[in-house]
């Protein structure tokens, strides 16, 4: 006795459940009952689930009948000649997809070599157990999964062609390569997803080797001849927006070059880039601080005198201007209304970005590493041939990580390269590395890949011969320009006096609990006074109340109200974080008296 | 010893001086003699450690660092049986908060001779092990209607334990006074009639499981035992521990016995045992991991919750609510807390310690926040 579910819901018993199994996936197969149908037969509890709703994740496969899969030699020339469709194979019942549980009861062939009796469906190709970013690896099948995983997140940070479309599109935040190339070893996948129009890296000559210690802990060393020659070279764009709000009272902002007269009024240099209508001209050069779209804004309470008193106007400054730290190109400027009809303005800066020492750069196999050293082309490593590498990367980043398949296409794009072909390393289906050797062989370099080279400083000879060969190279979008911070002075928070955190607010960089710690370890007691001296505040505390007080200016004297006026007031210097702790007793009915007394 | 070191007495501790004594040269002049002391004077001076040195923080960060790379909650097996204890970083915080009740309690009893060579030494295992009156029998049966239980005793862990059907009447008489209203005992069960209004199942019932846990023979706590022969002797190792009750048989060697439990060391063997124990316990657990920290950290953190003779964990209820300062409790976990009681009872903070200075950013007094430079300003001629 058999209990059957249909989606999730008990619905009746059945008696001999092979069969009912067996002709509901006959049925689907020919149509009668639903493509979307999925059954699961869970022999352990004696229950079939019948699934027809939304969400499951389905995959097609081959069906197999007797170790003979349905799909022939027929209908891939119909399919090569347009004469059938994907779809029209799936009506036949050559393909199906099945879900999770189908999935349980099915035994499914990863190729057609290995397909037996038993076997009930069969991969349309092995690649398919890999996601798309994951086959763009190639030669995928000789890595650990874990660095798969990684190489295709990684490709996924790569700059590219993103969109044909780019000089008028507006996208936040988007990097553009300049000389984008299609890879020499490619997999089916680059096919597939038309990856010759949408490129995201360059074909470089790649050498293994130490250099100098500027590639430890995976760091590579970049040719500053390969960099002049736009390895790498890409463009950073960000848009800017301003809109012209509307507020109460038929107020509103204005896209204008600011008076001097108007509150927040930056300085004259600032403005120097503006036209007439308030915005900046494409093709000017702007560093941080510069105003790109002059904007004035009303002021931003009216009290009840103002509002009659409009003469007197006290707008605000509200102007777009460069972050710290940034700089470009303006690019493009597009005015247009918002969907309120108001005046929208956007402007657009492009930079290019040279890469420089700290940019981040990957193969396809999870191998990233940032630039350490930019070497001259002259003191660049050079083979017999007089080939210089582009990339010098470590080789201690092989070893634990195994990833076969970074070494294997490094012959393969060696060879690929030197033949004027592409080579094919889909995973599972790639060509043969000794077929690779042999061909290597047969242009003439050694069959391991392996080549002399000197050193480009002395001229000398290596000891060793070097792993030199081409590969693909992605620069990834984390760039030091982002991420470059430092902070010696700048601004501080309102409610505490400490400085800002975070690069954006050009922040300091914190000194934690355990910092402070180390410190005290190691009895630098007057270092750690002077590190926590960003909110160093001179305070009158009065003898006789120990309450803080202030200095009043009008009468040139300290103050403390609560005082007799004979009471004698001292300053003392704390951290304004303590005073503030001292305000907030007070706000909780706790009176926080000041003992002073002389140190000495 | 030498009269000219014995004039060090005072200035270095006695145990070095006749260490060095005997290190003597034989024939030495008194001229070389006092070189010696000299040096060695010397030498013991630049070992002290410096005043101003903030060694609190130094053994904090000494065992608090390499505590970041232990593995987190490891098991680890004591040997042979399915006996395992806390190690890593649970079981540091376990000793280092003073906890009443730990994970794993563990007791290692030495014996004494004979029979640390193994002379019975299964039969007394067993003897001290907590047996409860469960374990003695086969079935419980309910009879409804009499309000009657019917227990079948199970013979073989009778004998085993040296026990007779009467020894049990006196026990099960002994654990559940008051529900009784008679017992009988034959051969290989006993039956009781439960005292109770009439007709009460859950009177009966409840006696059935309440005779279930009544304690039957060994000693209370000991959960496991396990003979385990180390090096020559053979000792037993148990889950659970009762220092009081196993320091009172005659065949234990009370001087080698050891339990796990800290808290336990401290109400049998007092302070100073417990302060060893507590260093025995954190360095074992540093040295399983294969850390290396030097054990005069851990017998300062020892001394620190140890040093008012009660045992204090370094918790907000231990060793953090001795500190004189306010704003240092404060600091530490509840702040409010510490701060409305010191405003109710008007509490002064003397700021004499670190933690306070640094809130009001103020020199530490440690290291080079400590020297003051103190001068006399030249009287005016006026």
């Amino acid at each position: 006795m058999n209990e059957v579910f249909i989606n999730g819901k008990y619905s009746g018993t059945i008696e001999n459940p092979g069969d009912f199994v067996k002709q509901i996936k006959q049925e689907r197969r020919k149509g009668v009952i639903s493509k979307n149908l999925n059954v699961f037969h869970d022999k352990k509890s004696n229950e079939i689930h019948i699934s027809t709703s939304g969400g499951r994740a389905r995959r097609p496969l081959i069906i197999v009948k007797d170790g003979i899969p349905l799909l022939t030699e027929k209908h891939i020339k119909q399919l090569q000649n347009n004469e059938i469709t994907w779809s029209d194979l799936v009506d036949q019942g050559i393909i199906e997809y099945i879900d999770a549980g189908e999935e349980e009861n099915a035994l499914v062939s990863f190729d057609e070599k290995s397909l037996t009796p038993h076997h009930t469906h069969l991969e349309i190709d092995s690649v398919t157990m890999l996601g798309l970013t994951t086959s763009l690896v190639p030669f995928g099948n000789f890595n650990p999964s874990a660095r798969l995983n990684a190489g295709s997140k990684n490709q996924k940070q790569a700059l590219g062609f993103y969109a044909s479309n780019f000089p008028i599109r507006l996208d936040m935040d988007v990097n553009l390569l300049h000389y984008p190339q299609v890879p020499i070893v490619n997999t089916i996948m680059h096919e597939i997803s038309d990856y010759k129009h949408h490129p995201a890296g360059q074909n470089v000559v790649v050498a293994v080797m130490s250099y100098k210690g500027y590639n430890m802990e995976d760091a590579i060393v970049l040719n500053q001849g390969s960099i002049d020659r736009g390895l790498g070279r890409s463009t950073y764009y960000r848009p800017s927006l301003a809109e012209e709000l509307r507020y109460s009272g038929g107020l509103m902002d204005e896209v204008t070059v600011p008076d001097k007269d108007i509150k927040g009024f930056k300085s004259e240099k600032d403005y120097r880039l503006l036209e007439g209508d308030g915005i900046i001209f494409p093709e000017a050069k702007v560093a941080e601080d510069d105003v790109i779209i002059g904007k004035t804004s009303p002021p931003r309470f009216l009290s009840g005198l103002d509002e009659y008193n409009l003469a007197s106007s006290t707008r605000r400054e509200s102007s777009v201007s460069l972050r710290h730290g940034e700089k470009g190109v303006i690019d493009f400027i597009l005015l247009t209304e918002n969907s309120e009809g108001n005046k929208l303005v956007a402007v657009r800066i492009r930079d290019q970005r040279i890469p420089e020492i700290g940019d981040k750069f990957t193969s396809r196999h999870g191998q990233k590493g940032v630039i350490g050293i930019i070497v001259p082309n002259s003191d660049m490593p050079f083979t017999t041939s007089g080939i210089v590498p582009d990339i010098i990367f470590s080789p201690h980043s092989i070893p634990s990580r195994m990833t076969v398949a970074h070494l294997l296409e490094l012959i393969a794009g060696k060879t690929g390269s030197l033949s004027g072909r592409f080579v094919n390393g889909t995973t599972f289906n790639s060509e043969s590395e000794e077929a690779l050797r042999e061909e290597l062989l047969s242009l003439g370099f050694r069959e391991d890949g392996s080549e002399t080279m000197f050193d480009g400083a002395t001229g000398l000879q290596y000891k060793s011969k070097i792993y030199v060969g081409n590969m693909y190279y992605m620069k990834l979008k984390h760039m030091v320009a982002n991420k470059l911070h430092s902070r010696a002075r700048g601004p501080i928070q309102l409610l505490t006096r400490q400085p800002t955190e975070g690069r954006a607010k050009e922040g300091g960089l914190r000194l934690g609990e355990m910092e402070k710690d180390t410190f005290i370890a190691h009895g630098a007691s007057l270092l750690l006074k002077e590190r926590f001296d960003s909110d160093r505040t001179v305070i009158p505390v009065s003898e006789e109340t120990g309450i803080m007080g202030f200095y009043d200016t009008y009468n040139d004297k300290q103050m403390e109200p609560v005082s007799s006026e004979t009471a004698e007031i001292n300053d003392i210097e704390i951290s304004y974080a303590f005073k503030l702790m001292l305000d907030e007793f007070k706000s909780l009915g706790i009176y926080p008296k000041l003992i002073l007394k002389n140190k000495y | 010893m030498n009269p000219t070191l014995k004039k060090l007495i005072g200035k270095i501790p006695e145990n070095i001086l006749e260490e060095a004594n005997s290190l003597l040269p034989k024939g030495a002049s008194a001229s070389k003699i006092q070189k010696i002391a000299d040096k060695l004077l010397e030498e013991y001076d630049y070992a002290k450690v410096a005043a101003g040195e903030s060694v609190g923080i130094v053994s904090a960060e000494s065992i608090g660092e390499p505590g970041t790379q232990m593995t987190l909650n490891t098991f680890h097996f004591a040997g042979v049986a399915e006996m395992n204890v806390t190690m890593g970083l649970p079981r540091i915080i376990e000793i280092l908060d003073c906890r009443k009740k730990i994970k794993t309690p563990m007791m290692e009893i030495y014996l004494k001779s004979p029979y640390n060579k193994g002379k019975d030494i299964r039969k007394l295992a067993l003897s001290i092990k907590e047996t409860v009156f469960e374990e003695v029998t086969k079935e419980f049966l309910i009879n409804i209607v009499e309000s009657k239980v019917e227990i079948k005793l199970n013979k073989e862990r009778l004998k085993e334990l040296g026990l007779t059907l009467n020894n049990l009447i006196t026990i099960i008489k002994k654990g559940a006074k008051g529900q009784i209203q008679n017992i009988k005992g034959d051969s290989d069960k006993i039956t009781v009639k439960v005292k109770s209004k009439e007709e009460n199942l859950n009177e009966v019932y409840k006696f059935k499981e309440k005779v279930r846990k009544v304690f039957v023979k060994g000693i209370k706590g000991i959960k496991q035992v396990l003979p385990v022969k180390r090096g020559e002797e053979f000792i037993i190792i148990t889950a659970g521990t009762n220092l009081k009750k196993i320091f009172e048989l005659n065949w234990v060697d009370k001087e080698k016995t050891i339990s796990n439990d800290v808290i336990e060391i401290y109400d049998t063997l007092g302070i100073e045992a417990a302060r060893q124990a507590l260093i025995n316990e954190v360095y074992k657990v540093i040295e399983a991991q294969g850390l290396n920290v030097d054990i005069r950290h851990i017998m300062l953190t020892a001394d620190t919750m140890c040093t008012s003779g009660v045992m204090k964990g370094i918790t907000r209820y231990g060793v953090v609510s001795e500190k004189s300062s306010v704003l240092a409790r404060a600091s530490f976990e509840t702040p409010i807390k510490h701060i409305i009681n010191a405003a109710l009872i008007g509490e002064k903070d003397e700021l004499n310690s670190v933690i306070e200075n640094v809130m009001l950013n103020q020199a530490v007094p440690i290291g080079t926040g400590l020297p003051g430079l103190v001068t006399k300003e030249k009287e005016s001629k006026k």
